[in-house]
């Protein structure tokens, strides 16, 4: 097993896409790793991209926010204005696994490991995030609700690498916000995940992202949603309608983590529970 | 196939070794540095009984590659008491009897530390959230939070 | 002076107590909290080879060939063995903790002969050079396997059609003996008074079904060995367990080999809750050592853990409970189902003994049955059998409570178990306390704080009978006044620390100048294993022995010194002193100054306790929990938990504080959700702490733990084993929690969100509507009952 840690975005794309077996990218390795101890991955190449700045600089760009793939949760929280522009997307990186596993993980990783109940993919979607690819054929943008496409399916084509997301300019008034249900407090991975970005004029709201996790084979953009609460105080009865939207969009299966009931039911209670969350922070933004 | 050279500082003393790409930093420091205390209890991140610092932050050794670290600082529960003189975590521990079994707590002990380190003042509940990746199947918490508490206390009063 | 099986606690023994009863730190704590403790993953000896094993991924076939030449052909495979490198074992039952275990189950459990039985089973095993070159060793094993139909819920296990594990297993205990083969091992009941009389003169009955799933102890250290067998047949095995002694008998037995040519060492352990009694890796190691001539190391990834360790039985039960408008049981009826796992076995008995046990009833009957099925045979989990058991039985006493309107906590005081009662199976209680636990939980703060909605408040009490057995240990005193104490049974948290306090007192030597090692096979007498709650309690009352033997022996020392009668001499508050016609004429000598004359006067000084303690007394447990339910999405969540324990008398305050609240924790996990998830392949789903979800610090709050001592008067000190106890009331307790905060009665385990959720909406419980019109559900009644 071959291990490279380039320091080039090219380079990583030359190695990537030149390996004759499977080649892996390896940010906070916190799925690769424990995917390759069950004897589940047992790849021919790992490329660590870890020491190309653009995958670990989180800067300021265009009025919105460059993230590299490869910033880890605890690094996000540690940027106390990019907290405040996005506390649901900083807060939804910060619920992967553990205080540990956030030393580690990162945005790239959770959506690339292509599991739909990533917990910062929703929110990423939610935010209207753009992810940058990097490969032979040049760097290309995706908005990031193309690029899983099912479990363990992504768009990108051989020697492709996320670099970075792309966090839109938003306008004042605006605040995001996450949540997951599990069945304990910590640790698990979300059986719903539920990710709402909104503006509001006058308590009114103007614009909205609904992004819904781990209830379908991708993670889901629920424009239905958004629709149900644009223009409304989020009132009783846009609070209904934004459940019944929720709801509606749901595919879950029934597996270890939970049924197909429990998470269609759970989606909705969730979504009007982030939605009223991140109403409230845009209100004090 | 070739191993990888690595060089790193490991509590402090500067230490090279080779390993395979697939061997994790836990491996390499129970395997090759032959420092037992981090202990592997699942190899997936789930319970953090092989939590080091790397370059001071709080980590799984077993999500960390060996080769990953060339030129990093690692910390372990080795490093922790200085000489003789053990850490105000570690003596609270003995007094609270923060321990049954022991497998857990060179876990516990690095994370709280690496807690104090950037809170010197956290809730119980902050405490709790920042050790719920640490799985501890004997003392149901409680002894090992109160003892996180009093030397948060102890060490603000110093 | 103490007799073994006399006197009550230390108020009436002559020994000032200095340690014992207090927080002393435990002499082995500083290498635990500096990493250099050494559990039995952390030994390696040079040369040492890697041990793996090859697991079978049916959970029932026939084996028809297992073909390893191409294993053993592959360089750097130092050895494979399989089912040919063990001789078959005829049926021989033995005790294991508190549980039966029969040699030919376990040679079969240990690698498959005939067939294999779980998806986990190990198959056969090989010794390489490094990990790589085994996980290859073990891919070039060919196995061919006649698939066959599994099952795995036990109900389905009983069932006439269900696909029979064992041809040669027909149900014992009932009549006449069947002559069709089945998964019931065994039926057994007990039974007094006359319970159709009983539940004719009941005012109130209440009848309901429940369903448990299994759970695995969840320790968080895996089970490791390494073993190094020489060339003269002598082995000498490091392995994690309750119970070395036990090890050193299997793997004798297994391997056909002189118990005394095995010498093993009991490493720290990381946990074990019962199911660290059984072998799986040692029999192995050893025998890969013994062919490959170099040692072998064997650790069970995580995975392997959950797969092919013994978890606990997944049970079905039936509990009728018959009351009178006053509040006294009148009847009490259980049908126990319990799964065994793939061989006979199951914690069925015990469940059955412990169901009603705690009250005074004049009419029970409870019937047992013994089920095997395609899943890993279960081992002991704190206090096997009684947390299932008993989870049905305080839940329909909470129930009747209801029914009748009486306080959960005043109806069991009403009815429960004191001094002189007789169980339903058997002994009559001497001294318990019950009783003071219950009422330890009313005194609570925590009894009477107001209760919001969607939170409820549940109780429930629980016990363990306790065991002695076989215990050795010794006490050498030093040449220079030191102590080393040398003990025979696996420190799971804080044994040496208590053994030593209780040595110090009796000696009167300081605590620091004790020192407690636990003794491998060979440096001590036969240990039955830490289990049973007993490693305290046995190894106290051995320390005591101990101690006898050396006061004796110095008082027959200072005889000869001081030229006087045996009868003048005593060893009293540390010292021997003169006494009598000789008394005030010779300074008292401390153990210290008499080691400093032990050439002089006869040579070392040293006593061993070796005993079979009996007296073990029963530990009973209430417990309190305040829970919230989130109407919206099912979740529970604790926020207030108290224990109030009866320990006998607390050797060591802090470390029986910490078997009441780990013990809570465990059996929180058991309700709320942990369970073994299996697909309809027979496969289990959650190998690993990811979906096998045991509770984490942030899931809690603090747990109170209120000791109470109600002293045994069968040991020297009053001690009650502590440990088993606290894993049998939780279940109960927070089932009867969630009843009063959502109004519905939860009867299946656990109560994991989507279940609760489910339950309420079906009772249109948490519409919109309904949480919008506040109709949130709180107590009513006496106690927010």
């Amino acid at each position: 097993m071959r291990y490279e840690a380039p320091d080039s975005l090219d380079s990583a794309v030359a190695l990537l896409a030149a390996a004759p077996g499977d080649a892996r990218v390896l940010a906070g390795g916190t799925d690769l790793l424990v995917q390759m101890r069950a004897d589940v991955l047992e790849p021919e190449l790992i490329v660590d991209i870890k020491k190309i700045s653009e995958t670990r600089t989180v800067t300021e760009e265009k009025g919105g926010w460059r993230i590299g793939a490869a910033v880890t949760g605890a690094e996000l929280r540690e940027n106390a204005r990019l907290k405040q522009a996005w506390p649901g997307l900083v807060e939804a990186a910060n619920l992967i696994g553990s205080t540990q596993v956030q030393g580690r993980a990162t945005l790239g990783g959770n959506l690339c490991n292509g599991s739909p109940a990533a917990d910062s993919v929703p929110a990423l979607i939610a935010a209207g995030a753009m992810a940058s690819l990097v490969g032979p054929k040049g760097r290309r943008d995706l908005p990031v609700e193309d690029v899983m496409l099912g479990p363990r399916k992504l768009a990108l084509t051989k020697g492709e690498l996320v670099a970075s997301f792309l966090l839109p300019p938003r306008p004042r008034g605006s605040s995001d916000a996450y949540l997951r249900f599990i069945p304990r407090t910590e640790m698990d991975i979300a059986v719903v995940g539920a990710g709402v970005s909104l503006t509001a004029e006058g308590g009114r709201v103007t614009a909205a992202r609904v992004s819904l996790g781990a209830v379908a084979a991708r993670v889901l953009l629920v424009q239905a949603a958004a629709q149900a609460i644009i223009g409304s105080t989020l009132d009783d009865a846009a609070q209904d309608r934004l459940e019944a939207a929720a709801r509606a969009a749901c595919q879950p299966i029934d597996d270890k983590r939970g049924t197909v009931e429990f998470r269609t039911q759970v989606a909705g209670v969730l979504a009007r529970r982030a939605a009223l969350i991140a109403l409230e922070r845009a209100r004090n933004s | 196939m070739a191993k990888h050279h690595v060089a790193a500082t490991v509590n402090g003393d500067e230490v090279e070794f080779l390993c395979e790409t697939e061997e994790t930093l836990l491996d390499v420091l129970r395997d090759t540095l032959h420092l037992t205390g981090s202990k592997e209890g699942c190899s997936s991140g789930d319970c953090g009984a092989c939590s080091v610092t790397l370059d001071g932050r709080l980590v799984c050794s077993c999500l960390v590659l060996g080769c990953e670290v060339d030129g990093r600082k690692i910390d372990t529960i080795e490093g922790m008491a200085k000489g003789e003189t053990l850490h105000p975590l570690q003596q609270k521990f003995l007094e609270q009897a923060a321990l049954q079994c022991g497998i857990c707590t060179p876990g516990f002990l690095v994370a709280a530390k690496s807690l104090l380190e950037r809170n010197p003042n956290p809730s119980e509940t902050e405490i709790r959230f920042w050790l719920a990746g640490n799985l501890c199947r004997c003392t149901g918490y409680d002894k090992i939070i109160k003892a996180v508490m009093e030397t948060a206390g102890d060490m603000r009063r110093a | 002076m103490a007799e073994t099986n006399g006197t009550t606690n230390g108020a009436v023994l002559d020994i000032p107590q200095t340690y014992v009863g207090t927080r002393t730190v435990r002499p082995d704590g500083v290498d635990k909290v500096t990493g250099r403790a050494r559990f039995a993953a952390d030994f390696n000896l040079p040369g040492q080879l890697v041990g793996r094993v090859l697991r079978s991924p049916h959970p029932h076939a026939r084996i028809i060939s297992i073909d390893t030449s191409k294993a053993q052909a592959l360089p750097g495979v130092k050895a494979v063995i399989t089912r040919d490198d063990f001789a078959d074992q005829a049926s021989e039952l033995i005790p294991a903790g508190e549980m039966m275990m029969n040699y030919r189950d376990v040679v079969r459990n240990v690698m498959a002969r005939e067939k294999v039985l779980y998806e986990g089973h190990a198959v056969a095993a090989v010794a390489a050079t490094s990990v790589a070159v085994a996980k290859k060793a073990l891919k070039l094993i060919d196995v061919k396997y006649e698939v066959l139909p599994h099952v795995i819920d036990v109900v389905e296990a009983m069932n006439p059609s269900a696909p029979v594990l064992h041809p040669d297993l027909f149900t014992a205990g009932v009549e006449p003996k069947p002559d069709k083969a089945s998964n019931v091992a065994k039926r057994i009941e007990i039974a007094i008074g006359d319970i159709e009389a009983g539940f004719g003169k009941a005012d109130v009955i209440v009848e309901r079904e429940f369903n448990t799933a299994p759970v695995h102890q969840g320790y968080i250290e895996p089970h490791a060995a390494l073993a190094t067998v020489s060339e003269d047949g002598t082995a000498e095995v490091w392995v994690t367990t309750q119970g070395h002694f036990i090890v050193r008998a299997h793997c004798a037995r297994l391997l056909g080999m002189d118990i005394s040519k095995i010498r093993v060492t009991a490493s720290e352990i990381g946990g074990g809750f019962g199911g660290k009694t059984v072998v799986y890796l040692e029999p192995l190691a050893v025998a890969l050592s013994r062919k490959a001539k170099r040692p072998v190391k064997m650790v069970m990834s995580r995975e392997e853990v959950f797969k092919a360790s013994g978890p606990t039985s997944g049970a079905n039960i039936r509990v009728k409970l018959g009351a009178s408008k006053d509040g006294k049981f009148v009847a009490g009826y259980a049908e126990l189902r319990y799964q065994a796992g793939a061989f006979p076995g199951s914690p069925v008995q015990p469940g059955v003994f412990c169901a009603f046990a705690p009250y005074d009833m004049e009419n029970v009957k409870v019937v047992g049955y013994d089920v095997v099925s395609n899943r890993p045979k279960v081992a002991a989990y704190r206090a096997p059998g009684a947390p299932i058991s008993e989870f049905a039985v305080e839940s329909v006493v909470d129930e009747i409570a209801k029914k009748l309107d009486i306080d959960p906590v005043e109806l069991r005081l009403q009815n429960a178990a004191r001094e002189g009662t007789k169980a339903a199976y058997g002994p009559k209680f001497g001294p318990i306390g019950l009783t003071e636990t219950l009422h330890a939980v009313e005194k609570t703060n925590h009894y009477t704080t107001p209760l919001q909605p969607w939170q409820g408040r549940g109780v429930a009490s629980g016990f363990w009978f306790n065991i002695g057995g076989e215990t050795c240990a010794s006490l050498t005193v030093n040449e220079d006044g030191t102590v080393s104490l040398v003990a025979g049974t696996p420190d799971i948290g804080g044994l040496r620390a208590s053994l030593a306090a209780v040595a110090a007192d009796e000696l009167g030597v300081p605590y620091e100048k004790v020192r407690p090692i636990i003794g491998d096979t060979g440096s001590i007498g036969f240990n039955f294993l830490t289990g049973g709650s007993r490693s305290c309690f046995s190894g106290a009352m051995a320390i005591v022995e101990a101690a006898k033997e050396i006061k004796a022996d110095l008082c027959r020392r200072a005889a000869k010194l001081w030229d006087c009668k045996p009868e003048d001499v005593e060893f009293s508050h540390g010292a021997v002193r003169a006494k009598g016609a000789a008394a005030g004429k010779h300074t008292p000598m401390t153990v210290a100054d008499c080691a400093k004359v032990a050439g002089k006067t006869g040579g070392p000084i040293g006593g061993t306790g070796r005993i079979n303690a009996q007296g073990a007394g029963p530990s009973f447990g209430t417990h309190l929990v305040d829970v919230e339910v989130d109407p919206e999405t099912g979740r529970v969540t604790i926020l207030r938990y108290t224990v109030a324990q009866d320990a006998g008398r607390a050797i060591h305050p802090s470390y029986v504080e910490g078997q009441f609240q780990g013990g809570a924790v465990q059996g929180i996990g058991w309700a709320l959700n942990e369970e073994y998830i299996y697909g309809k392949d027979g496969k289990l789903q959650n190998a690993g702490f990811l979906d096998y979800r045991m509770p984490v610090a942030s899931d809690l709050p603090m747990i109170d733990a209120i000791l109470v001592e109600v002293p045994n008067p069968r040991h020297p000190y009053g001690v009650r084993g502590v440990g088993e106890t606290p894993i049998v009331p939780p279940m109960a307790a927070i089932a009867n929690a969630i009843e009063q905060a959502t109004g519905v009665r939860f009867t299946e385990l656990p109560m994991s969100p989507p279940k609760v959720l489910k339950a309420l909406r079906e009772r249109g419980l948490n519409t919109r509507e309904a949480l919008r019109s506040g109709n949130g559900k709180n107590g009513h009644g006496k106690n927010g009952h």
